[in-house]
Formats: structure tokens, C-alpha cells, sequence
């Protein structure tokens, strides 16, 4: 079955470049400009994997991290977060919440999508609920 | 003169004395006799001799007898109280004195114990009225003390000659450490010491001058500043400002001291990462610039261009990611948070906190003790207002009750968390809380929560965990490195530590003789060693060394050397039960020639003072042809002067002298713990070698020379 990616960033060059990306790895991708958005597409769609900006407007990417993990239903998605400032303070803090990986901008195309697939392989099912 | 020569004196007279009247009263009868009677006396004489002899020897024994009694009942027993009067009024009040002779001398001893008796009434009503005028200024003593060991930077003030008159702990940790690198030629901080042997006399000379200048145009407060290099590559900055005497010439310097390699390293570093961008972005940048605005701007061209462009455009953005994704993995540690924080115990911190928090909101808050000990780098200041500042936000949002504060480790960071139970609170009211300027108590700060986790570059955030309805704020702070240990205070006495002594101000560096010098004006070492055995000619080694300076005629408790030495042989057992010392103490401690050489540099410009020096003496001498280390500077000992103005007491030993002259004895039989008690023991020794006509170096080497006790030999 073909899994399904999230991708939540406000910035909306990233999404574009990053939706043909993925869609043409092989994936189903959904797209969230923002933290309110994302949680209702992790709620319609259930992706097995949120790609995840952290600086957004209203509502940030730890802050929708939290609320993921804080679902027992929603605990086995994997969880990528995407900074573009990478202190170490933030990677400690993303991971201490939850994201199973923390990548800085910029990145390479190539090692993202070997990572996903990495993370993807590894995943336990969902529990069912 | 000594006893023994003056009784044999004594007892010479008297019996010749008697033996002479004798004779002359004989000769003047026998002149005025007949020539026939004058013949029958000698004859009668001359059959007698035998028992004339005997006679005269029982008349010698007879004479030593009464003479022995005289001199144990009065003679002796008058010197004795002599001495011991001596000790009452010069080093020891509380000391009453004994008399073994005649019932007079035993009248007069108890008429000198009542005399003492007042005299210590009358010294102890003069030490309370002489105490309560001394409170003042000792408080005014522990304001600057206090001042000094508060301050950040390491303050050092010395006189014009570079003699170091004042110093706080700060200026010792920054030249102390330095001192201890291995073969390290740094000088020492302390009183009296040259300043000229931690910075570069030529620096100090130049900016003395500088100032001199200012002052002749009539500049009011000058001051200058420079940057030095310690002799083991740390960068210090000095800033020197003088003062000045009552007629206006500079007498002598304040240096505050701060070690800025950190601080000049980084911002190195700072600019190389600039310079980096400056020159690695800009090139790629350009060619990425014009491929796009070729693409933009011509999209009638051919594809083999398009694709040739959309080429360059892929390359060159790879080229700029990989410039700044190196540069700032290079210069990671220079984009680090700010260096004005301090290393500090995270359960210091969060006492700080507590007490703040329960007396500005009067919230009941406690603290969580850690199982280790963890050190963040922090503004403590900042920090401490921004834990209060959201434990006020949840008792006005959320009417929290009661607070919880408790620190752990996670990886490079310290976890600080702030709990409480009950009340969930919203990530969007944390980051509501965030921005805004943080209210503590009534007063408002212009500093966000943010700026403060900024400065840090530390995170915070919220969770919680619903079976205990506890929540907390977890503040990610980086991990910092624990702080210069404090000085030791075992052995030491009470009270704040004395790093300054502006009567040196009044010493100028005089070329004077060392004989000469007054023995209250000199410079000491007081030492004393713990070692395997008592033969250092049979291969008995130092095991331990402690030393503490005398200045000033002051004993400066906190200016010690204390070291533990591995022998490489074992530990004679009756040694090791004297001074508890036991090998695997010393396994791993430095050897003799890692020590001497720092000992060395500790007794610099100093003389030499021990309890029986000959014995230390001979352990350092039999080091010197090993380490090329020799103390040549002069030696004095406490066991001869002591004998030398106690020439009736017995006992000579260090506890014996301690007890005489009202020491009192802790940590014996610890090379400091001696060196201690001897230094008390020389400082009380001076007003009574002073009595004896000895006040110079000289006249006390001289007497120490002569007294029998320097036979001793090791």
C-alpha cells in the first residue's frame, strides 16, 4: 500500500518543491500551510509520516508534535522536523518531544528521501484504533 | 652562662676559699710557735696527711652539698622563675609559674601569680575596650573582604615596587592554576610577593609611566589598560589605575584582572566565520544570480542553453548549502551563547530561585535535590527573575498553589524544570508568556523570556503527565564546567580570609643585608615534612610537605602549600603510626622532584623556619644533587630559639614549647598541621628574643649556632 506523507511548512516554495519531490519518490503526499491545518490532515488522512516545519505562525512544528504524541491513535506516525536554525537547544528539544529525526535547511534531496524511506521501513503499525 | 660551668665556678671559690683560710690561719699560729714546738707540729702533721686528705675531700663534698642546694633552691629555681615571669608577660598570660626551690622562692611565685593574675585582669579589660573600638573597623575590614571575593574580575594591589599589598581569591584562581601546570615558570599570588613575577615588569613599568603622564596634565582619575600574555599563554586584560600618597606621588597601582583568551579566541572566530561567507557565498552566489536572471529575463532561448543554465543553478546552490553548512559546523562554538555567563551549581540555582519565588509571590516552593552535582552556564540574575517570573504567570492564569524546582542531565544539556500539580496549561499560553516583558512581583523588565532563553541558547517548553496531574516548564540549558574549587579552610581558622596588608605599604625594596634585617620585617616559609622513616641517610624519603608564609609578622593561614609526596619505597610502620599517613594514600601522588620544584618557587625570597629544621633540612639536602634543587636561603629553628630564651625549661619538642607559650595544637603530626603551629610558636618567640638583645636575622643565627642543641646531627 502506498504511504502517505504530510508535509506542513508556511513557506509555500518548500511545499511545492518538496509535494513533486515526493509524489515522485512514490509516496501520497498531503499538504499544511500551518499547525491548525496539519493536525485536521493527520486527522482526515492518518499519514504514516509528517514531514514538519518548526518556526510556523499561531501554532508551532513542536507544538504539533506534542499534540501528535499526546494521541495514543496517532503515536506510531513518524515524525520529521525541518529548521532552518539547528541549535543544538532545538534539535535537543524536538527529539525531547517526540520527532524521531531532526533535519536542518538546507538539505539534500537525495537524503531526505533515503531517509524517509529508512524511517518508513522501521515503522511498527499503527495499533488500530 | 651555663649552670653547670657556673656551679663548677662556684663550688672552685668556696672550697678554695676555705682550704686557704685554713692554711693561712695554720701558717700565722705555726710562725709565732717555739723552734721545738713548730717541729713536733710538723711532725704530727706529717703523720696525719692520709687523714688531712680525707678531710679536705669530705670539706669538698661537704661544700658541693650545701653549694647544690643553693643553687637547686635559689639559683636555678630564681632563673626558672625568671624565665617563666618572661613567658606571663611577653608571649603566654595565661601561663602561672611553678617554683621547686626554697619556701621564699615558693612565697615569691605565688606573689608573681597574683601579680599575673591582675596583670591578665587588666589585660583582657583593655583587650574588651580595644575590641569593641576594633568591631568597626573589622567590619569595615569584612566589607572589603567581602567586596573582593564578590567581584568577578581578579583584583590585585601592590606599591610602587610591585610588592602585592592586597588580592582576592579570583586574582589566585587566575595566576594559581597557571602556577600548577607542569614545569610552569609562573610566579605566585600573595602578600609581599612581586607582582613583577606574573606580568611582564616592562608592561606594568610602561603603563606606571602612562599614568604618571595623566596625572602631570592633571588628569583627576586616570587609568590604563593592557593586554598581557602570561607566561602560560593565557591573554589577560589589566586595567590600572594608581593611588596616590598624601603629597600626590603615585604610591602604588590597583590592577583588576580578567582572563579574556576565551573571549578573544572566540571572536577570532566570530570574524573567520564572517569572512568565510564574505568570501566563500559570494562567488557562487553571483554565477546563481545571473542563471536565474538569465532564465527570467530570455525565455526564448534555445534548450540546450535552458538546460545548461538550470545546470549551473543546481551546481552552484549545492556549492552555497555546502559553504554554510561547513562554515557553521566549523565556527559552531562561536555562534555559542553569550560570554558573560557564569558556571554555576544548578542546586545553587535553584535555592536562588526558591527563596525568590516564595519571598516576591509568597508561593511555597521547594527543591528537589539532584544526585549530582550539575553546573549550567547561566546569568544567574536573568535566569533566577525568569523562573520567578513564570511561576507568577501560573499563579495568576492558572492559580497555582505551589511550585517544584529540579534539575537533571540530558546529554549536553541540564534540564531545569519548574512543576506544579492540577492545572494544564496551553503550549499557546507558554508562548503567550514568552514574548512578553517579564513581570516579577510589581516591577516590570524589558527582557522577554525569550531574550533571556536566547542569550542562553537554551529552549523551553511545556509537558506534563496525566496519571500524577503534575506539569512542568522544561528549560534546556547548556551544561557548563564546574567552577575553580574554593581554598581549603581545614586547619584554618574562623572568619573571612585575610588577602590583604597594607602595612607593606610602608617597605620599600631596600638593598639591605638579610643579617641585618629586623627579624619582625622579614619574609618566612614555615615548613615541615612527613616522612617513611627517621634515617635519610638510610634511603628514608619525604612523604609529605606543608608549608604556610609568614609576612609581615603575620601568619598567613591561607597562603599554604600542602602536598602528598610518593616515596617509591614503603613506609617504616612506627612512622606510619605517628602521622597515619599510609601508602596507598600515596600511590599516584607526584614524586619528590615533581614537588621540590614548586616548593621552591612557594619559599621564594623567604627565610626558612622549621621545628627541628636540621631533620627537614637533611631530607631537602639529600635531594639536591637528584633534582638540582637547593634551598640556600638562611634557616631557623624554632627548637633552638626556644632554647635559647628557655635555657632552665626541659623540653624542647614541638608540643612542649606549643603548651608553654599558649598554642594551641590542631592537625599535629600533618606536615601543615606542624608548619601551623610552629609558625605560631616563631611569631611568639619574637618578643622574648627581642628581651635577650635578639631582634636581627643575624644576631638570631649567631645565637642559634651557639646554643648545644645545633650539635644534633640526622
Amino acid at each position: 500500500m502506498t504511504k502517505k506523507i504530510l508535509i506542513v511548512d508556511d513557506e509555500p516554495n518548500i511545499l511545492t518543491a518538496l509535494e513533486y519531490l515526493l509524489q515522485r519518490s512514490g509516496y501520497d503526499v498531503f499538504l499544511a500551510q500551518d499547525g491548525a491545518a496539519a493536525l485536521q490532515q493527520v486527522e482526515l488522512h492518518l499519514p504514516d509520516l509528517v514531514l514538519l516545519d518548526v518556526m510556523m505562525p499561531l501554532k508551532s512544528g513542536y507544538d504539533v508534535c506534542q499534540r501528535i504524541r499526546a494521541r495514543a491513535g496517532w503515536r506510531h506516525i513518524k515524525i520529521i522536523m525541518l529548521s532552518a536554525k539547528g541549535r543544538e537547544a532545538e534539535v535537543s528539544k524536538g527529539l525531547s518531544l517526540g520527532a524521531d529525526l531532526y533535519v536542518t535547511k538546507p538539505w539534500s534531496n537525495k537524503d531526505l528521501v533515503a531517509k524517509i524511506e529508512q524511517l518508513l521501513e522501521s515503522a511498527p503499525k499503527p495499533d488500530g484504533t | 652562662m651555663n649552670v653547670s660551668l657556673k656551679f663548677s665556678l662556684w663550688l672552685t671559690v668556696f672550697f678554695s676559699g676555705i682550704v686557704a683560710t685554713v692554711a693561712v690561719i695554720s701558717i700565722a699560729i705555726a710562725a709565732g710557735l717555739p723552734e721545738e714546738d713548730y717541729r713536733v707540729l710538723l711532725r704530727i702533721i706529717e703523720g696525719q696527711v692520709p687523714m688531712l686528705g680525707l678531710v679536705a675531700v669530705l670539706l669538698l663534698f661537704a661544700c658541693a652539698g650545701v653549694l647544690g642546694w643553693l643553687f637547686r633552691n635559689y639559683i636555678t629555681a630564681v632563673r626558672s622563675l625568671a624565665e617563666q615571669t618572661r613567658i606571663v608577660f611577653a608571649s603566654n598570660p595565661e601561663h602561672r609559674v611553678l617554683s621547686s626551690g626554697g619556701s621564699d622562692l615558693v612565697e615569691l611565685a605565688a606573689a608573681i601569680n597574683r601579680l599575673a593574675e591582675a596583670f591578665r585582669r587588666l589585660q583582657i579589660e583593655l583587650e574588651t575596650r580595644a575590641g569593641a573600638s576594633n568591631a568597626r573597623l573589622e567590619e569595615e575590614r569584612n566589607r572589603l573582604a567581602a567586596l573582593m571575593s564578590e567581584l568577578s574580575e581578579g583584583v590585585l594591589m601592590c606599591n610602587v615596587d610591585g610588592r602585592i599589598l592586597l588580592y582576592n581569591e579570583q586574582a589566585k584562581a587566575l595566576f594559581g592554576a597557571a602556577a600548577q601546570a607542569p614545569g610552569a615558570r609562573q610566579g605566585l599570588v600573595g602578600l609581599g610577593r612581586s607582582v613583577f613575577a606574573l606580568l611582564d615588569r616592562d608592561q606594568v613599568a610602561h603603563a606606571l609611566d602612562k599614568l604618571q603622564f595623566s596625572l602631570d596634565q592633571g588628569v583627576g582619575f586616570p587609568d590604563t589598560r593592557f593586554i598581557t600574555n602570561a607566561v602560560t599563554g593565557a591573554l589577560i586584560k589589566v586595567r590600572m589605575a594608581p593611588f596616590l600618597s598624601a603629597v600626590g606621588r603615585i604610591a602604588g597601582m590597583v590592577l583588576t584582572l580578567e582572563d579574556v583568551t576565551e573571549l578573544l579566541d572566540l571572536e577570532g572566530q566570530r570574524r573567520s566565520l564572517l569572512q568565510t561567507f564574505a568570501a566563500g557565498v559570494r562567488a557562487p552566489m553571483a554565477s546563481l544570480r545571473a542563471a536565474a536572471e538569465n532564465l527570467t529575463s530570455f525565455p526564448e532561448m534555445n534548450e540546450a542553453r535552458r538546460v545548461q543554465f538550470i545546470e549551473i543553478v543546481a551546481a552552484e546552490s549545492r556549492q552555497v548549502c555546502a559553504i554554510i553548512n561547513d562554515a557553521l559546523s566549523e565556527y559552531a562554538d562561536a555562534l555559542k551563547a553569550s560570554l558573560s555567563l557564569e558556571d554555576m551549581r544548578t542546586a545553587d540555582l535553584l535555592n536562588v530561585a526558591r527563596r525568590r519565588i516564595e519571598a516576591v509571590l509568597g508561593l511555597p516552593c521547594s527543591v528537589e535535590e539532584a544526585s549530582v552535582d550539575i553546573w549550567i552556564k547561566v546569568d544567574s540574575f536573568a535566569l533566577v527573575e525568569a523562573l520567578v517570573y513564570l511561576a507568577g504567570c501560573l499563579r495568576e492564569d492558572y492559580g497555582v498553589r505551589s511550585i517544584g524546582l529540579r534539575a537533571a542531565i540530558n546529554g549536553r544539556f541540564a534540564e531545569l524544570d519548574l512543576v506544579w500539580t492540577g492545572a494544564i496549561v496551553a503550549n499557546d499560553a507558554l508562548s503567550l508568556w514568552e514574548l512578553q516583558p517579564m513581570q516579577i512581583g510589581t516591577q516590570q523588565t524589558p527582557l522577554t523570556l525569550k531574550d533571556v532563553l536566547d542569550r542562553h541558547g537554551g529552549e523551553v517548553w511545556v509537558q506534563s503527565h496525566k496519571i500524577s496531574q503534575t506539569a512542568w516548564f522544561r528549560l534546556l540549558l547548556p551544561l557548563g564546567a564546574p567552577a575553580a574549587a574554593t581554598p581549603r579552610r581545614s586547619l584554618l581558622s574562623e572568619g573571612r580570609p585575610e588577602y590583604y596588608d597594607f602595612d607593606l605599604f610602608r617597605y620599600a625594596d631596600t638593598v639591605q643585608g638579610l643579617a641585618e634585617r629586623r627579624l619582625v620585617d622579614l619574609n618566612y616559609t614555615v615548613f615541615d615534612t612527613e616522612t617513611t622513616g627517621l634515617e635519610p641517610s638510610a634511603g628514608d624519603e619525604i612523604i609529605s610537605l606543608g608549608a604556610v608564609r609568614i609576612v609581615n609578622a603575620r601568619l598567613l593561614k591561607h597562603e599554604i602549600f600542602e602536598q602528598l609526596v610518593n616515596p617509591q619505597r614503603p613506609i617504616n610502620m612506627d612512622a606510619s603510626r605517628i602521622h597515619g599517613i599510609e601508602a596507598q594514600a600515596l600511590l599516584g601522588q607526584p614524586t619528590i622532584a615533581e614537588v621540590l620544584p614548586q616548593f621552591q618557587r612557594f619559599c621564594e625570597d623567604t627565610v626558612l623556619i622549621a621545628h627541628n629544621a636540621a631533620f627537614d633540612m637533611r631530607f631537602l639536602e639529600m635531594k639536591e644533587a637528584a633534582t638540582g634543587i637547593r634551598f640556600a636561603q638562611p634557616v631557623l629553628d624554632t627548637l633552638l630559639l626556644s632554647s635559647i630564651v628557655h635555657t632552665s625549661q626541659e623540653g624542647h619538642d614541638l608540643d612542649a614549647v606549643a603548651e608553654r607559650l599558649g598554642v594551641s595544637v590542631i592537625g599535629r603530626h600533618t606536615a601543615l598541621g606542624d608548619a601551623l603551629v610552629t609558625g605560631e610558636i616563631f611569631l611568639r618567640l619574637l618578643p622574648l628574643l627581642a628581651e635577650h638583645g635578639i631582634s636581627t636575622l643575624g644576631q638570631a643565627l649567631v645565637a642559634s649556632r651557639k646554643t648545644y642543641l645545633a650539635r644534633l646531627q640526622y
